[in-house]
């Protein structure tokens, strides 16, 4: 058995937990310089804004609907995401990160009712840290992402489905006669594994809903499609292709994280591992040609161990989008560092690349960054003679912090709101 | 930042008696963050809560994870902003109190939304910095 666990409008909802005015506003968040929408609050996705909508096609909602737009904030999202995976960890023996917000979570030796522990984990999450989730719950992983997709849904319609399936749906603990019509009011481009071609495909061959695609016999979908369709119609029909930390197709994250056989406590051993996940993940994203903006290094203890819990993580933006193994490498490295307690056992650790981009993306930019980084190299020489010779102090840190924020982040953080979980000079108020 | 210190080796003689211990110090995060997973944290601004020990700029630490008491000093979100106060919670009744009683209380009508964000368990307040 698996689940699930995914928080809702991920990004939009860590916005939310300190700023109560966007409460039921309508939100986006912002790719760089891009602009596209790359989350929408529920009241965003009412207003018809389609997931990746160019700012300025929906600014005029700004104006006309009060659409409030922010840029990402992957610091905060980063935090946010550890702390929300170390919860949903409690859930069950084996945890994969799937992606900054969501997590596959192994269900197997665990006793009792599933759907009551998947409401306690969820109630957890939402008063621990802020963040409403949805769990599903399947016997295998394609099945417990559907049941994700159906548990969200009920709860943004209601009357999709049934109201029971609603924020936690286990597919396995639901009647014959229910799960029939739960699949066939499911249509099948809602199938993990199942893209926008094999879906206009399939459909064209009269295979509208999941339940449709479940009487296919694999072989035959073997012959007419592709082994991966056969795989995906197996997972469906109950028997497991896709183990944990088996690697699914690239979404917008890449994630290398590992549980350790034993605690470690050595920072070196750490430092090692990270570097592993490191050029692992860095292999991905240049398999898929993409280049990555940001990087996310974590470690933390066993939920399931007493003793001391700690559970950190820290996101260290990259200079500029890379998917060179030695700057990811270091950048893992030094965010493990930073990060890393001594005296702990720490359980398990990983690296999550964020921010992905094409690489042909970027290559216009590449020659204006070269430029960028030799100035940046000549000032970072000035501020260094400058300090040689007045001594390290506030010259250093306030003019480092801004030259790296102006480089690599005036366009994007016009939006952006203030780090509040990492920053002690952006802590939000409490009037009193 | 926790420093273990580390054994010495012996090579011959008698060995030394601290050889058996690592020493950790204090760690005030030990002390003030019991639980790191649903700890946040909160800048004061304002000077309703002063008789309580809560001044303006200080940081209070807030655990999420706590179930708020009667008396606890809380961080709750009202309409667009968060403010810090005790709660007050009795005969089904809910309302925020200033420590300051020239503070009006705050009470909520019914349909008036009132979230208590987590418990406030420990106020950082620094003298001199450096």
């Amino acid at each position: 058995m698996y689940a699930l666990v995914d928080g809702n409008n991920f990004y939009v909802s860590c916005e939310r937990i300190f700023r109560p005015s966007l409460n039921d506003k309508p939100v986006v968040v912002l790719s760089n310089n891009d602009g596209c929408a790359i989350a929408r609050s529920n009241e965003a996705k009412a207003l018809g804004i389609k997931m990746g909508a160019p700012w300025f096609q929906i600014r005029h909602l700004a104006d006309s609907h009060g659409l409030v737009a922010l840029s990402a904030n992957f610091t905060l999202y980063g935090d946010i995401s550890s702390r929300m995976m170390a919860i949903a960890a409690a859930l069950g023996p084996g945890q994969e990160m799937y992606s900054i917000d969501e997590s596959f979570v192994s269900l197997d030796g665990v006793r009792g009712d599933l759907i009551r522990r998947g409401h306690v984990i969820r109630s957890r999450i939402l008063q621990w840290i802020g963040i409403p989730t949805c769990i599903g719950m399947g016997s295998t992983k394609t099945l417990a992402k559907l049941a994700n997709h159906i548990a969200k849904t009920a709860e943004r319609k209601p009357g999709s489905y049934p109201d029971a399936l609603s924020q936690v749906c286990n597919l396995s603990a639901l009647p014959s006669d229910t799960l029939k019509a739960v699949l066939e009011a499911t249509e099948v481009n809602e199938v993990w594994g199942v893209g926008p071609r094999i879906g206009t495909g399939l459909r064209e061959s009269g295979i509208h809903t999941v339940w449709q695609l479940m009487q296919l016999d694999p072989t035959t979908i073997r012959r007419r499609w592709s082994l991966t369709l056969e795989k995906t119609l197996r997972e469906l029909q109950g028997t497991p292709c896709i183990t944990l930390d088996d690697e699914p197709p690239p979404k917008q994250e890449i994630a290398c994280t590992r549980s350790f056989g034993h605690p470690v406590t050595e920072q070196s051993v750490l430092v090692e591992a990270v570097s592993e996940f490191a050029s692992r993940a860095a292999e991905k994203l240049r398999k898929q040609h993409s280049l990555a903006g940001q990087l996310l290094v974590f470690a933390r203890t066993s939920p399931f161990r007493p003793g001391t819990k700690f559970a950190k993580s820290t996101v260290v933006p990259l200079r500029r989008p890379t998917a060179d193994s030695a700057m990811l490498v270091k950048a893992a490295v030094a965010g493990l560092r930073s990060i890393f307690k001594p005296g702990i056992l720490y359980a398990k650790a990983g690296v999550m690349l964020l921010e992905l981009q094409p690489d042909t993306l970027v290559q216009g930019e590449l020659d204006l960054e070269v430029e960028d980084l030799e100035e940046r190299t000549r000032l970072m020489t000035a501020l260094d003679n400058l300090n040689n010779r007045y001594g390290k102090g506030t010259v250093l840190m306030a003019s480092a912090g801004l030259a790296g924020e102006k480089r690599a982040w005036s366009m994007r953080q016009e939006r952006r709101t203030p780090r509040y979980t990492t920053d002690w000079n952006a802590l939000p108020v409490a009037r009193c | 930042m926790l420093l273990p210190i580390a054994a010495g080796k012996i090579k011959a003689g008698f060995p030394s008696p601290a050889d058996d211990f690592t020493v950790r110090r204090q760690d005030l995060n030990e002390l003030l963050i019991t639980h790191p997973t649903a700890t946040f944290f909160w800048e004061v601004g304002g000077t309703s809560m002063t008789g309580a020990g809560i001044h303006n700029g200080d940081i209070l630490v807030v655990n999420r994870a706590l179930s708020p008491l009667q008396r606890d000093i809380v961080v709750a979100e009202i309409y667009v902003y968060f403010t810090g106060k005790y709660l007050y919670k009795r005969q089904g009744r809910i309302k925020l109190q200033a420590a300051d009683p020239t503070f009006p209380d705050i009470t909520f009508k019914d349909g008036q939304v009132m979230k208590v964000c987590g418990v406030v368990t420990a106020c950082v307040k620094r003298f001199r910095q450096g």
